[in-house]
């Protein structure tokens, strides 16, 4: 199996197609020239220093260096998390909440791919960890952002209909069952879309990859099932997870609905 | 102060600017509230209900608000604010069981409103018919906020005589906040007047 290595002049001559549509949305005043050539350079800058990271991390495989970029990944796709809400909850819970439930179900499905189903040795191998971290932390991601941002946007629109729900004696679970719901849901959609469109309106990006990188096809299709009911896992559980933590938080011991814990 | 076996007792509640409100409502009684606008009742009536944080200590029949969970608390002690909510789309859908016909009567409604949308209601429907939902529940304690507001002379008179009828029949402790002097002479028998960061007794029983 042998992949074509690009040269960085080929690669240039690509970054020339951009530029090609830059002076096309310039000379048509799209006005969005500027934004096309920064996202490209950060692009290329981004992903540089990235693969030159994985490079160091696969040369050394020392499992404390994967630790720590597992660690770091997280923490970026927390604070991810915590800028995507319109409204969040106020002090450390606005990261920790998103982050918790990243870490949990993240973390867990990655850890039982690599142990059960894949099984590399040592079984924390880079090359297996990181890439497949990366793609179940991304989606969590997604779906836990979403969901928190609508469960709070929900409640904040809804109090007085919640409260009202409160007076006539319903428990707070009640009274947040329907905003619970929709949050978790909007939450899973993403990854459940993904997969009912997977092959016939897109080819998957892993999938296609690996093809491109001389897998065959069959080794592709299957490391891409594997995949996709990974992030459908991960960041169902991960939304359920940080719904249930956020609402609950929403309210105090005495059942009061507490909006003075989101920001406004 | 006295109490009733079986009554609602405030003690030195603290709400807002509100400060050491104290009296209790035996069963079967009617208090009305009254005050300037801002100066807390509709505070105080969430305080009672325990939706709101407070100072000071309510108790029902004897039992202390903060020994029982929230909502056990707020099933015997139900509150109806000035605005009603519903949140399904039929009216039907707001109530556990079918919707008493003697009641809707009395409030001048026919059987055929549990089917109606929520969204095709008018304001006075919608206040009367919030009223109704927290009496099927049958709670030892209803707080009313300006429970009459949206209706014309004539309703908010028939559904005042609904509501004492089943206050009465019914024994239930009642806070009503109001402001039109002429139905708090026809309501209650003592008349607590909020001023700024207390209370006033206006008038005790005849």
């Amino acid at each position: 199996m042998n992949v074509i290595d690009l040269a960085w002049w080929k690669l240039a001559l690509t970054a020339g197609l951009v530029l090609l549509l830059a002076v096309t949305i310039h000379l048509g005043r799209l006005g969005m020239t500027r934004s096309l050539l920064v996202a490209a350079v950060r692009t290329v800058v981004q992903l540089s220093l990235i693969g030159l990271v994985l490079e160091a991390l696969f040369a050394v495989g020392s499992p404390v260096w994967v630790l720590l970029m597992a660690l770091v990944m997280l923490l970026v796709a927390g604070r991810e998390v915590m800028a995507r809400q319109g409204r969040r909850l106020r002090g450390p819970w606005a990261f920790g909440l998103g982050t918790g439930a990243m870490f949990v179900s993240s973390f867990t499905v990655t850890v039982f791919l690599l142990a059960v189903v894949i099984g590399p040795r040592p079984w924390y191998e880079p090359q297996y960890a990181i890439p497949l971290l990366g793609m179940i932390l991304g989606n969590a991601m997604t779906g836990i952002a979403l969901s928190l941002d609508r469960l709070t946007e929900a409640v904040w629109r809804q109090r007085a209909v919640i409260e009202s729900r409160l007076m006539l004696g319903q428990t707070w679970r009640q009274a947040v069952g329907d905003i619970r719901r929709d949050a978790m849901r909007s939450g899973m959609m993403p990854s459940i879309n993904a997969m009912a469109a997977a092959g016939i309106v897109s080819l998957p990006g892993m999938m296609t990859g690996q093809i491109l990188a001389g897998s065959p096809p069959g080794v592709a299709v299957k490391y891409q099932i594997m995949v996709m009911f990974a992030i459908t896992v991960g960041s169902g559980f991960g939304s359920v997870m940080a719904v249930a933590w956020g609402s609950r938080r929403l309210f105090d011991e005495r059942e009061r609905l507490r909006l003075d814990r989101l920001t406004s | 102060m006295e109490e009733t076996p079986g009554s609602l007792a405030l003690e030195n509640v603290a709400v807002g600017a509100l400060n050491a409100v104290s009296f209790s409502v035996a069963p079967g009684e009617v208090v009305c509230l009254s005050g300037p606008s801002g100066v807390g009742k509709s505070r105080l009536l969430r305080a009672v209900a325990d939706i709101e944080a407070h100072q000071g200590a309510i108790r029902l029949a004897g039992e202390a608000q903060s020994s029982m969970p929230a909502h056990q608390w707020r099933r015997r002690v139900v509150m109806v604010p000035a605005d009603s909510q519903w949140w399904f789309d039929t009216v039907a859908g707001h109530f556990d069981g079918d919707l008493p016909e003697d009641d809707l009567a009395a409030l001048g409604f026919g059987p055929e409103v549990a089917g109606w949308s929520v969204s095709r209601l008018s304001t006075g429907e919608r206040q009367r018919l919030a009223l109704l939902r927290a009496m099927v529940l049958e709670p030892g304690v209803l707080l009313l906020d300006e429970p009459t507001s949206n209706l014309d002379a004539e309703r908010a008179r028939a559904t005042e005589r609904w509501l004492l009828d089943r206050i009465e029949a019914r024994r239930m402790a009642v806070l009503w906040v109001a402001h039109d002097a002429e139905q708090i002479a026809r309501v209650a028998r003592r008349h607590v007047r909020l001023v700024d960061h207390g209370m006033e007794v206006v008038r005790e029983c005849d």
